[in-house]
C-alpha cells in the first residue's frame, strides 16, 4: 500500500516540477505562490483524486516576511494519500485564493481561517464570523494579539469581590 | 431548628409517649427549613463537568436527597442556576437570558473551576468567571469538582436557603 502511495506522490511531484518536495508524516507537502494555489488545487483534485478537503489553517510567524503560511490538507480517498499546500502571504495583504468554488466544505473552514488569523479568501462570498461574534475586534490566533484580552459581548458587572 | 424539645400535652392524651412527640422552633427557622429541601435545578451545562453534574444527580451520591434532583428546563420553573462547564463571551447573552427569565427568588451555583473563574481558558474566548455576568451564591471548585464538593456545595446553599428572610415571614405571619 505505501507504494502504492508513493507512486501516486511522485506523480505529483512531477507535474508540478517539484521534485524536491519533501514527505513529512507521509504527507506530500507542496509549495506554491499565492496565484497559483487555485490551479494547483483543481490539478490535484481532477488529476490525482484529491477528492477531500481536511482543513485549511494558516501558521503566523511574527518576525517574518511574508508573516504567514497558509495551509491546506487534501486526501485522495481511493489512493489514500494526503498532500499539503502551502503559500506564504504578508500582513499589509493577506488574500488567497477561496477554494469554495471546488470543495464546497472550504467555505465554513475558510470563515474559521479568517475568523483567527485574519487571511482573505477572495471569492468566499459570506466571511462573517463563525466561530467569533458580531464586533470582535482582532484575529485572537495571531501572536501580537494580547492572550489575556478580553471583549465581553455583555457587560461585566461591577468587580466581583475577592 | 434549634433543637430544644419541651414537652406539652399529646393531642388525645392518650398518656403514650414516643421520642419525637413534641418540638418547638420558630416561624423563620421552620419556614427555611422548608425551603432548604426544594431546590428546583435549572442545569446550565456546557461542558465537560456535565459528566460530573449527572454522577452526582444518579442514585450513587444522589442529590435528591437534598431535595434537588428535580432539573426544570425551564427556567421560569426554576430557583437554582447551575451553571455547569465554561461559558464563553459568545454564549454569555444567553446566560444573561436564561438568569433574567428566573422568578425571585434565585439562586446561582458556579460548579467547577471555569464557571468560577474561567479556568485555564484565561483567553479571548471565555467569560473569566460567571460572576462577571450575573451574581453567584456558591462557587464549588474542582476540574471536575469530586461529587463530594458538589454535596458540600449544595449544602451550604441550602444553609444559605434556611438563613435567608422569606417574604412571608413578617408581623402577620
Amino acid at each position: 500500500m505505501a507504494s502504492y502511495g508513493a507512486d501516486i506522490l511522485d506523480r505529483v511531484k512531477e507535474r508540478f516540477g517539484q521534485a524536491e518536495a519533501p514527505i513529512q508524516h507521509s504527507i506530500l507537502v507542496l509549495a506554491f505562490a499565492p496565484g497559483e494555489v487555485a490551479g494547483a488545487v483543481k490539478a490535484l483534485r481532477d488529476e490525482f483524486g484529491f477528492d477531500l478537503f481536511l482543513d485549511v489553517t494558516a501558521v503566523d510567524w511574527p518576525d517574518r516576511d511574508p508573516r504567514f503560511d497558509v495551509v491546506w490538507h487534501f486526501y485522495a480517498t481511493r489512493n489514500r494519500v494526503r498532500v499539503r499546500v502551502k503559500t506564504a502571504v504578508a500582513l499589509a495583504d493577506p488574500v488567497v485564493p477561496s477554494l469554495t468554488g471546488l470543495y464546497g466544505s472550504a467555505a465554513f473552514m475558510e470563515r474559521e481561517c479568517h475568523d483567527m488569523y485574519g487571511i482573505r479568501f477572495d471569492g468566499n462570498a459570506d466571511l462573517r464570523p463563525i466561530l467569533l461574534y458580531e464586533g470582535f475586534v482582532g484575529h485572537p490566533l495571531r501572536k501580537d494579539y494580547p492572550k489575556r484580552k478580553e471583549q465581553p459581548i455583555v457587560p461585566y458587572r461591577e468587580e466581583p469581590k475577592p | 431548628m434549634n433543637g430544644r424539645v419541651i414537652p406539652i400535652e399529646a393531642a388525645g392524651g392518650s398518656g403514650k409517649s414516643a421520642a419525637f412527640e413534641y418540638l418547638t422552633t420558630r416561624k423563620d427557622e421552620l419556614v427555611g427549613w422548608a425551603r432548604k429541601f426544594s431546590i428546583f435545578p435549572y442545569p446550565f451545562v456546557t461542558a465537560c463537568c456535565a459528566m460530573e453534574f449527572m454522577a452526582v444527580s444518579s442514585s450513587p451520591y444522589d442529590t435528591d436527597r437534598f431535595g434537588a434532583a428535580l432539573p426544570r428546563f425551564s427556567p421560569r420553573q426554576a430557583d437554582l442556576l447551575m451553571v455547569v462547564g465554561t461559558v464563553t463571551h459568545k454564549q454569555a447573552p444567553i446566560l444573561l437570558k436564561v438568569y433574567e427569565q428566573m422568578c425571585e427568588p434565585k439562586w446561582v451555583m458556579a460548579f467547577g473551576v471555569c464557571a468560577t473563574s474561567g479556568g485555564f481558558y484565561q483567553n479571548y474566548a471565555a467569560v473569566p468567571g460567571i460572576d462577571r455576568i450575573v451574581p453567584v451564591d456558591v462557587y464549588i471548585p474542582g476540574c471536575p469538582p469530586r461529587p463530594e464538593t458538589v454535596i458540600d456545595g449544595i449544602m451550604q446553599l441550602q444553609d444559605k436557603i434556611a438563613r435567608s428572610q422569606h417574604l412571608i415571614v413578617n408581623d402577620r405571619f
